[in-house]
């Protein structure tokens, strides 16, 4: 399982020559840590990265709001019509993405928006799933501290703020986890509205250079190395709550 | 404000007509997301099979022409190529259940160690991003001098050119899907098994059966549902298969036009040879795809999920 990694490893510190030698070499004659100093020079690695960081914590952040306050109307306040908006944006669950990136592309074509973070960003900032993460997580919460607030009187969005959301705080770290991922591996959406690669995004930008015909095999298994590195150190350090958190949405 | 008076408390009790809502609070409350799921979603949607209906012209503007694009569909051999390709794909994915469903269980006996260093490792596929993994991959299936070529040669086989042989191709990008899906699937097992009553085993044992009779008898049956949560998510993702196909193959890949998923042939149509009207028809093909198969299995599924 863990082969492909271990090996790309190895190719990220072999020469260009030992990657295509025919024999494959197990461990290379000598250690080519320049390769990783290639990767700032060679490559818009920089620009990429930092587009991938800013779109991801962008549309993260959004996503939390913007859920959890939906999530919470959705779970525990009353008004005219609920029921029917609460299916029409779980709808969109079912509906595969190529149905709407045509769309949603002309849209951000029409705002001026191509080429830029605001276009890269602009569609994952809301989230249905969320919202029905987020609705399931307040549902499960008792109604007393609701109402003890509402006694001290507190208004809806003291008792949100204060009183219910620190209670979802699981709940938010798996939503934050799986907004990161997301983020930051997405493929399709980056590809169609950017065209320059200084304006990609790391996921998107690797993806074009797999074209290239004048490749150098070990400084582009070292960028794609440091491209991962980010999400796989984040999973590492929080495996636990990343694996409870899908596994538990898997049971229900 | 003050006009809003909240009654605490009595609500079940006494069915007053004043608490019958929360004013204007809810609305705040949505309406950021509402406008955002309208304007980049639901509309969107609308406009797509709209789209379907209409030729894109060369310089911009569009004209109705009602069936067309689907007519035209319907004879497109990429079609059916790029349809038997997906389907393809999605058989081999859906391989990685039962071996995860092997491995989760090998993980739940008692006195595993390194339980967590393993979950880990069959973890990470799923985590990485899909075109950092593919260059790898890529030098993996290498005709000339990939591992996977030499290690066949070892044994007599003369590997092909995996990712430029029509055919080849999707199922070298299939393994490394398979591969990528395991991790997933074995947490949602585990996670599973972990629910099962030890008692079962333990009154399986006393009746004498064995170790794979107990498998067959009590873990499979009891877990059904999940197998069948996993069947869903693994087709319906499978079928959308995109990332892993461009990033494997590389967007100048001659086989590609012969390899390509239904997603790639939506993209191509829509973003490459720039038939917006044609991708859209694609797109709600996709659609239709995705919700037939996904109600058939829900049909089925009970037949053979327990208690479903």
């Amino acid at each position: 399982m863990a082969f492909p990694f271990v090996w790309q490893v190895i190719m990220s510190l072999s020469t260009n020559a030992e990657v295509q030698s025919v024999t494959p070499h197990v461990w290379p004659h000598r250690l080519q840590w320049g390769n990783y100093h290639q990767v700032f020079e060679q490559l818009p690695f920089l620009h990429q990265l930092r587009t991938s960081v800013v779109i991801t914590v962008i549309r993260t952040a959004a996503q939390l709001l913007l859920c959890t306050l939906a999530g919470y109307a959705f779970a525990r306040m009353r008004f005219r019509g609920r029921g029917a908006l609460l299916g029409i944006v779980l709808s969109i669950l079912m509906v595969p993405a190529q149905v709407y990136l045509l769309s949603q592309y002309q849209i951000v074509k029409g705002l001026g928006l191509l080429d830029s973070l605001g276009g890269l960003v602009l569609p994952g900032l809301f989230s249905a799933f969320g919202t029905y993460l987020m609705r399931t997580a307040f549902l499960a919460l008792p109604q007393e501290l609701e109402e003890a607030a509402r006694l001290d009187g507190a208004n809806p969005f003291q008792i949100f703020w204060r009183v219910m959301l620190p209670l979802v705080r699981p709940t938010m770290s798996v939503l934050a986890i799986t907004s990161v991922l997301w983020s930051w591996n997405e493929l399709l959406w980056p590809l169609v509205v950017t065209t320059y690669s200084d304006h990609m995004p790391l996921s998107a930008g690797l993806a074009t250079l797999i074209s290239d015909r004048t490749i150098n095999y070990p400084v582009v298994m070292a960028a794609s190395l440091l491209a991962m590195a980010p999400v796989l150190v984040l999973f590492i350090l929080l495996q636990r709550r990343v694996i409870d958190g899908l596994a538990s949405s898997g049971l229900k | 404000m003050s006009s809003q008076v909240q009654v605490p408390g009595s609500v079940g009790i006494a069915r007053r007509p004043r608490r019958r809502g929360d004013g204007v609070w809810p609305w705040l409350f949505i309406a950021p997301l509402l406008l955002g799921i309208g304007v980049f979603y639901l509309w969107p949607i609308a406009q797509t099979v709209y789209y379907s209906f209409t030729t894109f012209g060369v310089f911009g503007g569009s004209t109705f022409s009602g069936l067309d694009n689907y007519r035209q569909l319907v004879t497109d051999p990429s079609l059916y190529r790029s349809l038997l390709n997906t389907l393809l794909y999605t058989l081999i994915v859906l391989l990685n259940i039962p071996i995860a469903l092997y491995l989760a269980s090998l993980m739940n006996m008692p006195g595993l160690r390194f339980a967590s260093v393993y979950r880990v490792i069959y973890f990470l596929p799923f985590v990485a991003m899909p075109t950092a993994v593919a260059f790898v991959w890529r030098i993996i299936y290498n005709g000339d001098f990939g591992v996977l070529n030499y290690l066949l040669g070892l044994v007599g086989i003369n590997g092909p050119y995996w990712i430029s042989t029509p055919g080849a191709a999707i199922v070298a990008v299939a393994v490394v899907g398979l591969w990528s899906n395991l991790g997933f699937s074995i947490i949602v097992l585990g996670a599973g098994l972990k629910t099962i009553p030890q008692e079962l085993y333990e009154a399986a044992q006393l009746d004498g059966a064995s170790r794979w009779r107990q498998f067959r008898s009590v873990t499979v049956p009891l877990l059904t549902p999940t197998i069948a949560f996993l069947v869903i998510i693994t087709v319906i993702t499978s079928l959308q298969l995109f990332d892993l196909l461009y990033a494997i193959l590389g967007s100048t890949n001659p086989t590609l036009s012969k390899s390509m998923s239904l997603v790639y042939f939506f993209y191509r149509s829509g973003f490459v040879t720039n038939d917006k009207g044609y991708a859209a028809a694609i797109a709600v093909v996709i659609l239709f795809i995705i919700g037939a198969t996904t109600a058939v299995q829900f049909r089925l599924q009970r037949r053979w999920v327990h208690g479903g």
